[in-house]
């Protein structure tokens, strides 16, 4: 997970990351390959090997949550429409989506716009899941159930997720390793349980902001 | 210095734009699709501007040729000429350039400010070959045939709004419009429709596919795709009726 405050420069990360801003600097490593050493037809292989959840979803407007789906299917493998249609359906099923196959995204909620972007992220078994503020813009119920379902899916699809996020309910529930950025660099890493207990003030500051955190730091 | 900029990076989204597609059959459905959208969808419009603009040049025309040695037929050859010539596929384009160039430029800046494009791009989709070039093509393909369904309607409109108004006689109109006809005027209209398609449906892609920020930047991109296109088209009209007609 990759928490930070607003401006910090996390979602600048990201984008560098998943090849979207260009580095001036440094090296991205998909399993030892430097993607922006690659060449264009290389980079692009890597590309199908990740699936990204951006902040508000980015779903195709003129398509249904079920075309939305079928989409990255029908781009880059050669399933019979029946298969990417099933293929789709168990996507949905799988965030727990069954009766909005035929919605579009401006009839679906938040929440079920961020379910339909991590169906379509599944849809073609990425390697990689890059999430940008699951939680942003949803109540505190549904942020739960986003947090499980990414949780859930990294373990069953066996994928390396990268969260960023300044949710501090969803490091404490879905976080394993924890990068603090501030001000545009790398300013502390570790585990949950370290980040609750680092001196670190910067990091203190940002994880005890909320009433919620200074309570629960009291307990320990 | 910032036009060559835009010169040089408006050349670099072409090329992209050009690019294989991905996979042909998807590609023949947008071209589907964005030929009902771009050009089926227009038709309606075209047609009414044309048969109204026929109508006036017309009446237009019966009201300046009053002299008795320009002869009635003449009223024919100038909306015939005016339509095929100037008409159809000059002004046709830019009232597309307004109604299809916001439209454009305004889906593909809805689409950057709310990540969509960044979406292609991480599923590894050529976001500008998917978007902007069954456009084109569906323009480049299309206009043509918007431009030749507005001459008809234009001389159509023509001579039943000028019989009705008893400017011309029938018999006067069609021998205007036959009247030393050179087949020539429609390819070269042809031509200029073509160009302008491709301006039609490529600057405002590409003021839109650059939008930065959120929906008041959509809106200025979409007027300032259209005031380009606009200004474009005038500028090649001019260029091709010297190339092609001096």
């Amino acid at each position: 997970m990759i928490i930070g405050e607003s401006g910090s420069g996390k979602t600048t990360l990201l984008k560098c990351m998943v090849g979207l801003n260009e580095v001036d600097s440094g090296e991205v490593l998909f399993d030892n390959r430097n993607f922006y050493k690659l060449n264009f037809k290389e980079k692009k292989e890597i590309r199908k090997e990740i699936g990204m959840l951006f902040q508000g979803g980015a779903l195709f407007d003129s398509k249904t949550a079920e075309e939305n789906v079928v989409f990255p299917l029908s781009m880059f493998t050669d399933l019979s429409e029946s298969e990417k249609r099933d293929r789709a359906n168990f996507c949905l099923q799988r965030v727990n989506l069954e009766n909005a196959n035929n919605l579009f995204p401006s009839e679906l909620s938040g929440g079920m716009k961020k379910r339909v972007a991590i169906a379509r992220a599944i849809a073609v078994q990425p390697k990689y899941l890059f999430c940008d503020e699951p939680n942003s813009g949803l109540d505190p119920k549904t942020s739960i159930v986003i947090d499980n379902l990414i949780k859930e899916i990294t373990e069953e699809y066996n994928i390396t997720t990268i969260v960023i996020t300044h949710d501090m309910n969803s490091v404490i529930e879905i976080g394993d390793n924890i990068m603090f950025i501030y001000k545009g660099e790398k300013w502390w890493e570790g585990s949950k349980e370290e980040i609750l207990k680092t001196d670190n003030k910067e990091v203190c500051d940002f994880v005890y902001a909320t009433k919620f955190m200074k309570d629960l730091k009291s307990k320990f | 210095m910032k036009i060559f900029f835009h010169f040089g990076r408006y050349f670099m989204l072409m090329k992209r734009s050009f690019g294989k597609p991905e996979k042909l059959s998807i590609f023949r459905n947008r071209i589907f699709e964005e030929i009902t959208i771009l050009g089926v969808n227009s038709l309606g419009i075209v047609a009414i501007i044309s048969v109204f603009m026929g109508a006036v040049i017309t009446i237009q025309s019966a009201f300046n040729f009053e002299n008795p040695l320009v002869p009635t037929y003449a009223i024919g050859v100038a909306v015939r000429d005016s339509m095929i010539l100037e008409f159809s596929p000059a002004i046709v384009s830019l009232i597309l350039a307004g109604k299809v160039g916001s439209s454009i430029a305004s889906e593909i800046g809805t689409m950057r400010v709310t990540e969509q494009i960044d979406a292609l791009e991480i599923m590894g989709v050529n976001s500008a070959g998917y978007l902007i070039q069954p456009k084109i093509i569906a323009s480049v393909l299309f206009n043509p045939i918007l431009i030749i369904f507005s001459m008809f309607l234009g001389i159509f409109g023509g001579y039943i709004f000028g019989v009705i108004a008893g400017v011309v006689s029938d018999n006067q109109f069609i021998e205007g419009i036959t009247h030393d006809f050179r087949p020539y005027n429609v390819v070269y209209a042809l031509i200029k429709s073509a160009v302008f398609a491709f301006l039609i449906a490529s600057v405002p892609a590409y003021h839109g596919y650059y939008t930065n920020g959120g929906a008041l930047e959509v809106g200025r991109s979409s007027t300032k795709g259209v005031v380009y296109t606009s200004v474009l088209i005038l500028a090649f009209d001019l260029i091709l009726t010297q190339l092609l007609l001096a």
